[in-house]
């Protein structure tokens, strides 16, 4: 067991885990945040997606340990009261989602995507860079509107700030 | 995954002393590779020690004829550093191949090359640049390092610092991917030297891992052009053959690959 300290979503947290805990576990079950998910838990489908230090990774694939002292990131830390973030907003209004299950890491990974290529997207950039997120019920097109739409969005917001 | 103990050393003298400690210790880099073994149970190390943090592991810097990429430097980092694609774009177009976002995002350059993936982007840019693996005991030269299938020069404990690739005149890298795993079903990376030497080097086709291909090597010797390939024929013996594709069909990947990427390089 270690005692594992890091900030999630802006607060300082502290879990005592095994040190095979991985991050997406100490999320869901210590913290309570259910927000993100593990669909395949093989590095696959991305449903697990969050930041670490401003940078989308699969957090089944870390050790919780790995992410001492480090920021991070998750689907519940980022919207501003009961403002939803531009993606969230995007994703709503496009119908970006069916059945929900993919969708708190496809907003943490087109976040990222958004923020590394700025107002520089287009369609098949985006289906690209979603290569490591899988969907199963929208056939994506309606997830690449959303993150088209919500690049705009963003881009407005970052000039407003 | 089994039980293990992590550690998370600050130097790389630290990281080696606590291998030599552990019962069954293993170095663990971005994880991308060691974590998903654990969770299967293949792999059940006593020990974990986390390399990922070890600031003298981390960055490209400029060497006198080439570049030298640090052995944690994540693959994101390779593929957006400004000294890798101004002296050896190639390195950087590869490492933007590999994997998916979240993946460039954690998996390194040295975890890539410990591990030794028959499918593995790097070795193939190790192997034909003729880089140089530096170790904290010593300097490998690619032709030596690589083993086959999973197997390296890498003695027990040792751990890779970084990679220093010499400049090229040319070099290009083709990938024809596999679509869900996008590990290369074959890969192909060509460099021509500035004395006109070349290499070529493909990951993903044989049974014994990254290979140089000389039959290619002579022909674009001779002329640098994808159609001094026209009429090159790769031999299927000893060629990976498995649901995704025959080894003729990577024989011919082999060719068709190396033609793209010559392609690439201009």
């Amino acid at each position: 067991m270690s005692t594992v300290k890091l900030t999630v979503n802006g607060k300082a947290v502290s879990a005592d885990v095994e040190d095979r805990t991985l991050l997406v576990h100490l999320l869901r079950e210590n913290l309570n945040l259910t927000g993100t998910h593990i669909g395949c838990d093989t590095s696959q489908c991305g449903a697990c997606t969050v930041h670490i230090d401003g940078r989308a990774v699969k957090s089944c694939t870390v050790l919780a340990a790995q992410a001492a002292g480090s920021n991070v990131t998750t689907i519940e830390g980022i919207a501003r009261g009961d403002e939803l973030h531009p993606m969230q907003a995007a994703f709503r209004d496009n119908h970006g989602l069916q059945c929900g299950f993919c969708t708190p890491g496809m907003i943490m990974a087109s976040i990222d995507i958004v923020h590394r290529y700025g107002g520089k997207l287009d369609e098949a950039t985006v289906r690209h860079e979603l290569e490591g997120n899988i969907c199963r019920c929208t056939g994506y097109h309606n997830i690449v509107k959303s993150v088209l739409d919500a690049a705009g969005r963003m881009k407005v917001a970052q000039a407003a700030e | 995954m089994y039980e293990t103990t992590y550690h998370r050393p600050s130097s790389i003298d630290e990281a080696a002393a606590l291998f030599s400690k552990g019962k069954e210790a293993k170095y663990l880099a971005g994880g991308h590779t060691l974590i998903p073994v654990m969770k299967q149970r293949l792999a059940s190390p006593s020990d974990v020690i986390d390399l990922g943090k070890i600031k003298e592991l981390i960055g490209v810097e400029p060497s006198g004829d080439g570049i030298v990429v640090k052995a944690a430097t994540t693959h994101y980092d390779v593929a957006t550093s400004d000294t890798v694609k101004k002296a050896l774009p190639a390195l950087a177009y590869l490492a933007s191949l590999i994997g998916d976002p979240a993946v460039r995002h954690r998996g390194t350059i040295g975890g890539s090359l410990a591990n030794n993936d028959p499918a593995a982007d790097y070795p193939a840019a190790v192997l034909a640049t003729g880089a140089t693996v530096k170790t904290n005991k010593r300097t490998i030269a690619a032709d030596e390092f690589f083993k086959g299938l999973f197997s390296t020069a890498l003695e027990d404990g040792e751990i890779i610092t970084a990679v220093s690739f010499p400049v090229q005149a040319k070099a290009g890298y083709a990938k024809f991917p596999h679509p869900a795993s996008r590990f290369a079903l074959t890969g192909v990376f060509v460099a021509k030297t500035p004395s006109g030497d070349v290499r070529v080097a493909a990951t993903g086709a044989s049974q014994n891992g990254v290979m140089r291909i000389p039959a290619i090597e002579a022909a674009l010797k001779a002329n640098w052009s994808a159609g001094a390939l026209d009429g090159v024929s790769i031999s299927a013996d000893g060629l990976l053959s498995d649901i995704h594709g025959s080894a003729d069909y990577r024989a011919n990947l082999i060719k068709v690959m190396a033609q793209r990427a010559v392609t690439a390089a201009g």
